[in-house]
């Protein structure tokens, strides 16, 4: 064979079955054809006027120079994606062959002409072959010509359909409250929301606040619009003095609230929280904001803490875990995280303390001990583990408890990979039997398992897993040990 | 650069709206840019797809109670009958359903001329909004291409494997439609299914290249001419979409994906609510993710007409606790939405009615329950869920592999509630018969039948519907329609605002960027 390996590989991935892939750097990308067509027809739309004045595109290039002609056919159009490589290099490093880049078969323009059977039926093309195809496809609207047919005389529902149709229209001559009225009654029935919020902005700027507040105040459809209309136009001074006039308090409260997401610096933020404080909320969410106060503003105190103790070098947990992200504005459960890892054994007095956080803001035990159990194990501070589940009762024994269920404790230490001598100790505080066992068998705790079955007195379990173990090892030996007692009645 | 002039153009697509042209004006800068309109608004993504690629239709309509796109859709009607035809019977539910065909039938009539005599293609037409059925976009998806929506997110009908997929160093982007042959045998199949299917397919495969052992010089230069191609560019796909399944698997199996399922199949029959309170109260002390927490708190208010006070309050401020205080507006948001409300035992419908009738006397916005449907809406799931038996029964084991009715999608544990009211609308050309339901759904449904008589509509036309989904349609009500027409000798064609899931529409209410 005289073939090089390139037109090897070309001569096996023609294909005529198609699948479409994009690759990074394929000049034949397929793309909205259609859309390109239509952008790069603008030429012919643009005013007459316009042939003494240059065109220059983006980049600066002036459009039909040669610099722009040369990037124009480079790009390969579509999404850039990153990485681009020359072709070669790509095919040889990568053992992953290209697919082959043919353009989809779904033309767009033989949709819009209509002549592609929707759903494949039999066509009915004879019967209306006689009609001509009229192209459908969308086409830039000539800027003039529409537009210019407007006379003054149009009546209410006429301006209405001009409104709908997108056509220049002039709503001055509705001097009236009664036409104005009547004009938004119009646009609200032919249900179309830019035709209503075009009649808002020319009623927004001829009526006084208080009296479009008032007759919107009985028109639901079209206060929605103005809502979102102020809403989207930044108009935040309106839009609170519209919630004031509705006396819908908590939207006020809660609109206002929002302010605050704009405000990066913490300092302001912080200021800027405390002033929502007394905002008419609702008595739950008056509550939660107080809290975000409150949070932002230990947030604050911890952080120039703890950077200045970072950057002093004297403390072990920063040095041996320096920290990956600031602890502002991150939300409660995250802060008590950070707490936990970085500060467990401040006493109550401290504002990093996780004591503090907790009694601050009342963080119930489960979330607690979750969340210290995480930090915890991922410090593999084994004994702090230990400590958080015990408990002296009354007579001073020791005994363990958890407020979430202790499968869910092996998991969070399995998960941080935790030795398995501790996991066995919270294995068989795991109270449902069968839970126990697929633990202990899943994370490999063989002594819980001989235990359990033993317990259970189940020997041909204990038989089977006998095959399971190590030969010659500890278990084996336990196992052997257990089933040659003659104490245990077994039960199989 | 000084000293030239310059033009600038300003193309808005799929439409221009007064307020944009409001605010060039207010800056000063109107008569310098020059606006024009590109009404492009009709994607057809695959064989039966068409999207109008507007996520934004979702927020703007159901959140903002903005009716701006209406006009859109109307348009999008309009243009596929001028097309294919006029629709020989019209079905819908739904407050914008309503106002779409009102704004649609007004173009059609503007001009008659169009289309006057022509024979229909398309028989039925369904119009639907997405609140009739918040349940079936809040559910995990498990049919294969629901499945890569949720985890890759398929975006414009493509997307991006990443090379844990690729089983190489690079990414790649996919088109994903039915010219993918592997995919367009796997994309309706519940996951289970498809696994198997991808292996046996490559042992074929791997049968096929055996083949070419015994052949002659004849035989094989046949072979490697007409056939090898076809078996290489087969091979790639498959190997993607192997490489797909394991990635799911992977992330499923770390998310306990099977507790999850359990926990959304109980809400949606409607026992052991305790459990599931208590496994979502978990979910969120542990700070699985915001956006998955939020979905399933949405699915158990659905589902239980609203979440008893205590376990809102709770919820909610461990929410807060573990996601951001600012999630407060999120909370504020859904509440409107209907999709996370509190239940309030003293404010029957007839209550909030009189509460409000005095502001309300609007006689252009309609009825009064139209004018606060935000506020009046109730969710009775459950009573619809009996009357649609929407939860086939346990008794014998489902078979995901040969699918008996469309609650395979879930598993066999749920039938989708969108597609239950279009097979039965269809069945009845109409809504007789379904009043009860049609009233558990907050009413606004309309049929218009025989607009062409029957004798003059081709029978190929009247099995082919186009369904319209106002707000946005998930995959899994895709397939499961897909698989309606298999079984009822309908053909389905689905026309969306755009593709949408659970996760979009929880990042739709969300006021926090995740």
């Amino acid at each position: 064979m005289n073939r090089t390996k390139v037109d090897e590989e070309e001569y096996w991935h023609s294909s005529k079955f198609k699948a479409f892939t994009f690759d990074d750097d394929d000049d034949e990308l397929s793309q909205l054809k259609e859309s390109k067509r239509a952008v790069n027809s603008l030429r012919d739309i643009v005013d007459d006027d316009d042939d003494d004045l240059e065109r220059v595109s983006w980049s600066g290039e002036p459009v039909g120079s040669i610099s722009w002609s040369i990037k124009e056919t480079a790009s390969s159009g579509g999404p850039t994606l990153e990485g681009r490589e020359p072709l070669k290099t790509r095919n040889s490093l990568s053992s992953y062959p290209p697919l082959p880049k043919p353009v989809s078969s779904y033309s767009l323009s033989s949709f819009f002409k209509g002549r592609s059977r929707i759903g494949s039926l039999q066509s009915l093309s004879d019967a209306l072959s006689d009609v001509p195809p009229k192209n459908y496809a969308p086409e830039l609207r000539r800027p003039k010509g529409e537009y210019k047919d407007y006379s003054s005389d149009w009546s209410l529902s006429d301006t209405v359909r001009r409104l709908q149709k997108g056509k220049v229209c002039s709503l001055e001559r509705f001097r009236s409250l009664q036409e104005k009225l009547q004009l938004l009654e119009e646009a609200v029935s032919v249900h179309d929301g830019n035709v209503i919020t075009a009649v808002l902005i020319f009623l927004k700027r001829t009526l006084s606040k208080e009296i479009l507040f008032r007759e919107l105040e009985v028109r639901q459809v079209a206060l929605r619009h103005l809502i979102h209309f102020l809403k989207e136009t930044g108009d935040q001074k309106m839009l609170l003095d519209l919630f004031r006039y509705l006396d819908r308090t908590e939207e006020l409260a809660l609109s206002q609230y929002q302010e605050h997401l704009s405000i990066q610096d913490p300092e302001k933020r912080k200021e800027f929280l405390k002033s929502c404080i007394g905002l008419p909320f609702s008595v739950e969410d008056a509550a939660h904001v107080q809290d975000h106060y409150t949070l932002l503003e230990r947030q604050i105190i911890i952080e120039v803490n703890d950077r200045h103790l970072e950057s002093a070098g004297q403390t072990e947990i920063f040095r041996k875990h320096p920290r990956k992200a600031s602890i502002l504005n991150m939300p409660l459960v995250t802060t008590l995280f950070y707490s936990c890892f970085y500060h467990y054994t401040e006493p109550e007095g401290t504002f990093s303390s996780p004591i503090n956080l907790k009694k601050t803001f009342k963080i119930p035990d489960k979330q607690y001990v979750l969340t210290a159990l995480a930090a915890r194990a991922k410090l593999r501070a084994w004994q702090d583990v230990d400590a958080l589940f015990t408990t002296k009762n009354w007579l001073g024994y020791t005994r363990k408890r958890a407020p979430i269920g202790f499968h869910r404790v092996v998991e969070i230490l399995h998960k941080n990979n935790a030795p398995v001598q501790v996991l066995q100790e919270y294995i068989r505080l795991v109270e449902d039997v069968d839970t126990k066992l697929n633990l202990a068998t899943k994370f490999k705790c063989h002594d819980v398992v001989i235990e359990t079955y033993r317990d259970l007195k189940d020997r041909q379990q204990l038989l089977a897993y006998r095959c399971k173990v190590d030969k010659a090892s500890a278990e084996e030996e336990k196992i052997d040990s257990i089933l040659s007692s003659t104490q245990i009645r077994w039960k199989n | 650069m000084a000293g030239r002039t310059r033009r600038y153009k300003v193309i808005f697509s799929p439409q221009k709206f007064y307020a944009c042209e409001m605010v060039l004006e207010e800056e000063g800068i109107y008569g310098d840019v020059s606006c024009d309109e590109w009404a492009f608004s009709l994607l057809p993504l695959d064989v039966d797809l068409l999207s109008m690629e507007l996520p934004e239709f979702f927020r703007d309509y159901f959140l903002e109670g903005n009716q701006r796109w209406i006009n859109t859709v109307a348009q999008a009607l309009h243009l596929l009958s001028n097309l294919y035809g006029p629709f020989a019977n019209c079905y819908g539910i739904g407050r914008c359903a309503k106002m779409v065909y009102e704004t649609w039938r007004e173009l059609e009539e503007e001009e008659e001329g169009e289309i006057k005599g022509r024979k229909p293609e398309i028989g039925h037409i369904f119009l639907l909004d997405r609140d009739v059925d918040f349940v079936t976009a809040l559910c995990s998806q498990v049919v294969y291409e629901g499945l890569v929506d949720d985890t890759f997110r398929i975006k414009c009908g493509s997307v991006d494997f990443g090379p844990d997929v690729t089983s190489s160093d690079k990414s790649l982007k996919v088109l994903l439609n039915a010219q993918d042959k592997v995919f367009n045998e796997i994309r309706n199949e519940h996951f289970s299914n498809v696994f198997g299917f991808l292996s046996q397919k490559a042992r074929n495969l791997q049968a096929q290249y055996d083949r070419r052992r015994g052949m002659d010089i004849k035989q094989m230069k046949n072979f490697v001419s007409q056939e090898l191609k076809g078996l290489k560019q087969e091979h790639q796909l498959l190997s993607l979409h192997i490489g797909a399944c394991e990635s799911i698997m992977k992330k499923k199996t770390k998310q306990d994906f099977q507790e999850l399922i359990k926990t959304e199949h109980a809400l949606l029959e409607g026992f052991n609510i305790r459990e599931s309170t208590s496994y979502i109260e978990e979910h969120i002390d542990r700070q699985v993710s915001p956006i998955e927490s939020l979905r399933l708190m949405c699915l158990l208010s659905i589902t239980e007409n609203g979440l008893v006070p205590k376990d809102y309050r709770s919820l909610k401020t461990q929410y807060l606790q573990s996601y951001g205080p600012e999630h407060l507006l999120t909370f504020s948001n859904l509440r409107r939405t209907g999709l996370l409300t509190e239940q309030v035992p003293g404010d029957t419908l007839t209550a909030v009615e009189n509460k409000v009738s005095k502001l309300v006397t609007d006689k252009a916005a309609g009825k009064l329950t139209d004018a606060f449907s935000s506020l009046a809406k109730r969710s009775n799931f459950r009573g619809i869920s009996k009357k649609l038996g929407l939860i086939p029964r346990g008794d014998s084991e489902y078979d995901l592999k040969v699918p008996r009715d469309m609650a395979y999608v879930f598993s066999g544990a749920y039938v989708p509630l969108s597609c239950r009211i279009i097979e039965q609308v269809l069945e009845r050309r109409g809504w007789l018969g379904l009043e009860e339901v049609v009233r558990l759904l907050n009413g606004n449904e309309f049929a218009v039948t025989d607009m062409i008589p029957e004798e003059n509509a081709p029978s190929d036309s009247l099995r082919l519907v186009l369904v319209v989904f106002l707000g946005g349609c998930t995959f899994s009500e895709i397939s499961a329609l897909r698989f309606l027409g298999r079984e009822r000798g309908y053909r389905f064609i689905f026309l969306t605002t755009a593709v949408t899931n659970s996760a979009r529409l929880m990042e739709a209410m969300s006021e926090v960027k995740t």
